[in-house]
């Protein structure tokens, strides 16, 4: 077997074994079940999943990321003194991370979904795949950020940082953008804002599929078509790829010359 | 006196009757395979009175002109067939006239002419009844007509676009008029009034209708109750009008990005009771409304239970509940002028410590969001963004931008059953 | 045998290896010796490819160590804090580390275990051991394979007197059987009775190197202790 499936199979095994990640599983789990008892109906109990992802798939994700990765410094230092190229080991953790993350997202949130019927399929595929995208991203900046910084508190912090920014801080820019120029044009804008970070693209792929293309009037009638299109969507999954990669392959540079 | 004394007088009513009346109303039927084989021709057959029957079978005909009393009744549904000529296919220019049990199709396009199954103008007394009409441009048109009574109908468009098609009940210049039981869609309005008055609307469904389920204009003094409006283009427009009840009606799924349940412009004295507003994109729009009384509603799962704009004053909102909409209400100003008073909102998080059923705190349900998004529509982009969340909760705890008016002081813990 | 040839290492302005020249025998166990952030540490991690040195070249049994990765099938190392994956036991990661190197069952595993007194503990998860313990795996680790090379960073440290001892024969006994022995110890005790030969790190730079016989000879003490801090004072001045 390829040493880094070896790997990939024991941080595999290490990470399932965490407390940490049954109960992101099982979080996603019971708050889905509960919204479908509390009488959620198909497309309702998505929009709730929607706010309950966006929140927790990229703090999860950073912070859970993040903490594995410098509590695997030793190991991963045990693991180099090995016959094993920096590479193989990398891949392992990266993978050995965002596997499980989003394998627990899926179970957790599917299995409700299986047991009361599936409503939506459409929209439940776009929030399922969001999620998993956002999980790739927000791991993969995890691991560059515990990789750049070596004291952990420091490190943590700025995972928190990352996080805050993209969830909050951005969305609090394009509110500031919409108020400022409020009177000129500004769907072209708006797209592009809502491209540009993953959380919101995510967010709007989904919303209009749901609701906010009729909320939203000749605003979401644009976007709806920009979105609903064959080159929006490519443009979009062209998009969350290039979060997805430039992460993953910032951290291995840092990886591969990284001093332990 | 004596038996052969009241035979004289009944002899002598009986010529005094028929002097007055020369014929006695009398019944021609039609028959594909019998003597009279159109209805055309048993039309201009027929005297004041008389009654048509017409038996199932298949009459290609239109530009029928009814001009004297007549009662037409089609058993077991015939087929009138227009051939989408350009002409309606029953004209109606006189008073007491019944059609009853047809079905009437194919009627032609006419940018020019409101071309419909049932035209009927300048009469008084007349009743359309249990019909069926396809792809008549037009359905049912009533102009400058009285005490009219259009029951247990079925309208059906061809459902294309708004332009190719017509209105299913259209109303123009009337007075008294009962609307009940029909069943309108894929038409242009379903059901459209404009200078009508005293008139009623009952037990209607109206469905799929490209533009308004019902449009309504300077039409004083209706009521409608007990419709279902659903899925229509842009929902149900009332405009222009005053003394309106409305009560017990549907007004459901009317989504897309210029939809509502209802929209009220320039309406006043009115009365919205008992209604559903369910999964539309706006429950209620109301623009230029004054002194509605909007009480017992439930609004359930819209974009906006209720946008109102700045220019209505002294509507009241009272007792009723709105659960699960995307925002409760929305205004374009800081003033309010309106009244939101014991109503229920799913949203309301506040307390109830003396148990009377009335939160203990005001809620505002017009969500600094909410108030973002009306002033500058883009925004509505960041819809459940945490941002957003954030943002609400920070005015909610020191409110500072959102209409400090528009609150309900007493808001209920429970909904209304 | 190991061959340092001058190597430079900094981390951003603080140069932490300066001009490193050193040769490593074979049967011989050498210390590395030297204060706090002396550069011990990266020496060793150098050697081991753990850290990318700036200039110079590292051969390892002649073969220079940047070029690949399987001289290191070659060295056993025992870092100076052992940490795990804290959800996995003993057995998991020595299976791991076996896995990884291709190697099914050695005999001489079990013989550590028992050495060590680690059977009792074999199936516990790490995040219960105690650092004693861990360190006892890391020892486990580095000398199963049965390395040429064994790198120990500060080996009895945090280990109780008796695995120190047990650990301590092991080392002479692997030299004897002709291995190289790198040891970095700042305890003297420990320096007098193994080392063969010892290398002074201060600030990045070797202050000496030479054969423990020789360094006593050249100071004229008896004890190591004493003639390193002769040598010491000798070199500020």
């Amino acid at each position: 077997m390829n040493n880094f499936l070896k790997i990939l199979h024991f941080e595999l095994i290490n990470v399932l074994k965490s407390k940490w990640i049954i109960f992101y599983g099982l979080s996603f789990f019971f708050i889905t079940e509960a919204i479908f008892r509390l009488g959620g109906s198909g497309s309702k109990a998505i929009v709730s999943l929607l706010n309950l992802s966006l929140i927790l798939i990229p703090i999860i994700s950073i912070i859970f990321g993040t903490i594995y990765v410098y509590n695997s410094r030793e190991f991963i230092e045990l693991l180099l003194t090995q016959p094993i190229k920096r590479s193989q080991v990398y891949f392992g953790l990266y993978l050995g991370l965002t596997f499980p993350l989003s394998i627990s997202y899926l179970i957790g949130i599917m299995i409700p979904f299986l047991i009361h019927g599936i409503a939506e399929p459409i929209v439940l595929t776009s929030l399922l795949l969001s999620g998993i995208f956002n999980t790739f991203i927000f791991t993969g900046i995890a691991i560059v950020i515990a990789l750049k910084f070596d004291d952990k508190s420091i490190g943590i912090g700025v995972a928190l940082l990352f996080w805050f920014f993209f969830s909050i801080i951005y969305d609090g820019l394009v509110m500031m953008l919409i108020w400022q120029f409020g009177d000129y044009p500004l769907e072209i804008p708006l797209i592009l804002s809502s491209i540009l970070n993953p959380l919101d693209l995510g967010r709007v792929m989904v919303m209009l599929k749901f609701d906010l293309a009729a909320l939203m009037g000749y605003t979401g009638a644009i976007f709806e078509k920009f979105f609903g299109e064959t080159i929006g969507i490519v443009i979009s999954l062209i998009m969350m790829s290039i979060w997805v990669i430039f992460p993953f392959f910032y951290g291995l540079k840092i990886f591969k010359t990284k001093n332990f | 006196m004596g038996i052969i004394r009241i035979y004289k007088v009944f002899l002598l009513l009986l010529y005094i009757a028929l002097q007055i009346s020369p014929v006695f109303p009398r019944v021609i039927f039609v028959n594909p395979s019998g003597e009279i084989k159109t209805i055309s021709q048993a039309i201009s057959n027929s005297n004041s009175y008389d009654s048509v029957f017409v038996v199932k079978g298949y009459y290609k005909e239109s530009n029928l002109n009814i001009n004297k009393p007549l009662t037409l009744i089609g058993t077991d549904y015939p087929v009138i067939d227009g051939t989408y000529s350009n002409s309606n296919i029953l004209t109606v220019t006189s008073s007491n006239v019944i059609i009853s049990g047809f079905i009437i199709k194919n009627v032609g396009v006419s940018a020019v002419n409101d071309n419909a199954g049932i035209k009927v103008t300048n009469s008084n007394y007349c009743k359309i009844e249990n019909n069926r009409l396809f792809n008549t441009f037009f359905g049912i048109y009533l102009a400058k007509s009285k005490n009219c009574y259009i029951l247990g109908n079925e309208v059906k468009g061809n459902g294309n676009v708004e332009s190719q098609s017509g209105n299913g009940i259209h109303l123009w210049q009337c007075s008294t008029i009962v609307i009940q039981k029909n069943r309108v869609v894929n038409n242009r309005d379903g059901i459209y009034f404009e200078f009508v008055s005293n008139s009623s609307i009952q037990y209607n469904y109206s469905s799929k209708n490209k533009r308004y389920g019902l449009h309504f204009m300077f039409s004083d003094n209706c009521d409608y109750i007990n419709n279902d409006f659903i899925d229509n283009g842009a929902g149900v427009a009332v405009m222009y009008t005053k003394n309106i009840k409305m009560q017990n009606n549907r007004f459901i799924d009317n989504w897309g990005a210029s939809a509502y349940g209802l929209l009220l412009k320039d309406i006043r004295d009115s009365f919205i009771y008992d209604n559903e507003f369910k999964n539309n994109t706006i429950g209620i729009l109301a623009e230029g409304s004054n002194r509605l009384d909007i009480k017992r509603n439930n609004f359930i799962r819209n974009g906006w239970a209720v946008k109102i704009m700045a220019n209505c004053i002294d509507d009241n909102f009272s007792r009723n509940n709105f659960i699960s909409n995307t925002f409760d209400v929305a205004t374009n100003s800081k003033q309010s002028y309106n009244k939101f008073h014991e109503n229920y909102w799913s949203e309301y998080d506040g307390y109830d410590l003396n148990n009377d059923n009335y939160g203990d705190v005001p809620y505002h349900p017009v969500s600094l969001f909410s108030y973002l998004t009306s002033q500058n529509e883009p925004a509505i982009i960041l819809l459940r963004s945490l941002f957003i969340n954030f943002l609400d909760a920070a005015e909610k705890v020191f409110p500072s931008i959102t209409p400090e008016a528009l609150v309900d002081k007493k808001p209920l813990m429970r909904p209304i059953k | 045998m190991i061959e340092v040839k001058n190597l430079f290492k900094s981390f951003g302005k603080n140069l932490v290896l300066n001009n490193i020249n050193i040769k490593i025998d074979q049967s011989k166990i050498t210390i590395i010796a030297g204060p706090n952030s002396s550069g011990k540490t990266t020496l060793i991690k150098s050697i081991l490819g753990l850290v990318n040195i700036d200039k110079g070249d590292i051969f390892v049994n002649e073969e220079n160590n940047r070029n690949s990765t399987i001289y290191r099938e070659k060295i056993g190392y025992m870092p100076q804090i052992g940490r795990y994956p804290d959800n996995q036991s003993i057995r998991d990661v020595l299976d791991m580390i076996k896995d990884l190197r291709g190697i099914k069952q050695i005999d001489k595993e079990d013989e550590l275990i028992s050495i060590f007194g680690l059977e009792e503990h074999i199936t516990k998860k790490m995040s219960t051991l105690s650092g004693g313990t861990r360190q006892k795996v890391s020892a486990v680790l580095a000398l199963m394979f049965e390395p040429d090379i064994l790198i120990l960073d500060e080996p009895t440290t945090g280990l109780d007197p008796v695995s120190a001892s047990k650990i301590k024969e092991i080392i002479i006994e692997e030299k004897n059987k002709g291995k190289t022995v790198i040891i970095i110890s700042h305890i003297m005790s420990e320096v007098e009775e193994l080392a063969d030969k010892l290398i002074f790190l201060l600030d990045g730079e070797i202050k000496f190197q030479n054969t423990v016989i020789k360094i006593l000879e050249q100071t004229n003490e008896k004890s190591l202790e004493k003639a390193i801090a002769k040598l010491i004072s000798l070199n500020k001045l």
